[in-house]
């Protein structure tokens, strides 16, 4: 590592980070061909469109569930401290400054969701792809579902983006999620309860 | 940092309390979800009203059957009446359009769950399309045949005479766009989309109703909106 940088997400949290992105956006663009009129006009192939966005949501979960197993412990030693929010991180989440560990409260609530938002869309994409064919399956509500957990997602993945590409103060965070390695100095300023190993 | 921490500073596990209540609000709303949209739209619908031309979709969602979705040219279609009939047609577009007008307002139904509300149609009734070709008494039927083969769908003449069924070649006051079906539609509101066949080229008087495309796939013949496909029954 550098001098001045800290290591501060392991390989296994960045895989884990890069597969669910990669799998989102593919979701993503596949979803939005069968959600949007204009582009389903463009594509057109609706049912291999359709397919093709089940089977790249199943190989999304099964890859996920792949990388949890990959990194057994240490993820779950991760999954701790995303779980657990002390007086500091209650008082930033009301917007008075105050120091944070290696995730922030608004970290740690934008990982809690986007796990939560993935159980989410399988459970309802499992539904809509099965409810097709057997009415025991079929919920009024399921494409309500699936499309309010988009729409959130949405929101979040815009909020995600501006904080590591765009806004000056939080975007060296980044690096860490590319390379691993944060400076010290922006970790000291950002994360001042965090004690890199 | 290094004193003991106090009560107040005791990490909590909100975590896994936010993800637990969030995955338990997201599967129970698979009952309460589309009770609460409605409610939701019904309060703001005057708001929602004046965005929805704005939002990409309008609500709607395209579906296709085929690789290909069908192109309306006024030279060359026609739409051909058929089967039991005592004089066989075949309409130009202007010729269906030359045929008496009406307009409805109604809502559409998915059977996946969405709908769009307050659809201005207009178009024909089918009596004025299909009364000049006379169909014959043992014909209980009507085959509605797509130009997006093999999409095809049937109504009895009991359902066919619904009060508000059509004949649709206009949408919100324009012609009906390609992936509504230009240049037209049926519309049944009663029925789920599926029964609503799109890209018409023919309509045959037939013995009795069968099985269409999607009822061939597991749907309900009788798709009635809220009582069939697994809703309300």
């Amino acid at each position: 590592m550098k001098p001045g940088y800290v290591r501060r997400f392991s390989p296994v949290e960045r895989l884990l980070h890069w597969v669910n992105a990669a799998g989102f956006f593919f979701l993503l663009v596949t979803g939005l061909i069968l959600y949007l009129p204009s582009l389903s006009m463009l594509v057109s192939r609706r049912q291999t469109i359709q397919g093709i966005h089940f089977w790249g949501g199943v190989g999304w979960l099964a890859a996920l569930a792949g990388v949890l197993l990959l990194g057994g412990r240490r993820l779950l030693a991760t999954a701790r401290e995303l779980d657990s929010f002390d007086g500091d991180d209650l008082r930033w989440l009301r917007g008075r400054g105050a120091p944070q560990g290696r995730f922030n409260a608004g970290q740690k609530i934008n990982a809690v969701l986007t796990a939560a938002f993935t159980i989410l869309f399988g459970v309802s994409g499992l539904l809509l792809w099965f409810g097709e064919e057997d009415t025991r399956y079929r919920f009024a509500s399921t494409v309500i579902l699936h499309d309010g957990v988009m729409y959130v997602s949405l929101a979040l993945l815009v909020g995600h983006l501006y904080l590591a590409l765009i806004h000056p103060a939080t975007r060296h965070a980044l690096r860490g999620m590319t390379l691993g390695s944060v400076s010290a100095d922006w970790a000291a300023r950002h994360h001042a309860k965090w004690r890199p190993e | 940092m290094d004193s003991p921490p106090t009560p107040e500073q005791e990490p909590r596990r909100y975590g896994r309390r936010l993800f637990l209540a969030t995955v338990a609000g997201g599967v129970s709303s698979l009952y309460w979800g589309k009770a609460a949209w409605d409610h939701v739209t019904g309060v703001i619908s005057p708001v929602a009203n004046a965005v929805a031309p704005i939002l990409p979709t309008g609500g709607w969602r395209i579906y296709t059957i085929s690789g290909h979705m069908p192109e309306f040219d006024p030279a060359t279609w026609r739409l051909k009446i058929g089967g039991l009939v005592e004089k066989p047609l075949s309409l130009t577009y202007d010729e269906l359009r030359a045929l008496p007008h009406v307009q409805q307002v109604s809502t559409f139904h998915c059977v996946t769950g969405w709908t769009v509300e307050n659809v201005h149609w207009g178009g024909v009734r089918l009596d004025d399309v299909l009364g000049p070709a006379r169909p014959q008494a043992s014909g209980r039927a009507l085959r509605f045949v797509s130009m997006e083969v093999p999409y095809v769908d049937y109504l009895t003449v009991p359902q066919a005479s619904l009060r508000d069924v059509m004949l649709a070649y206009e949408m919100d006051g324009k012609p009906l766009a390609r992936e509504h079906g230009a240049p037209v539609r049926l519309v049944i509101p009663e029925m789920y989309g599926y029964k609503n066949v799109k890209w018409l080229q023919a309509i045959d008087v037939v013995p009795e109703a069968v099985n269409g495309y999607w009822e061939d796939l597991g749907y309900d013949r009788n798709a009635w909106v809220g009582r069939s496909n697994g809703y309300g029954t």
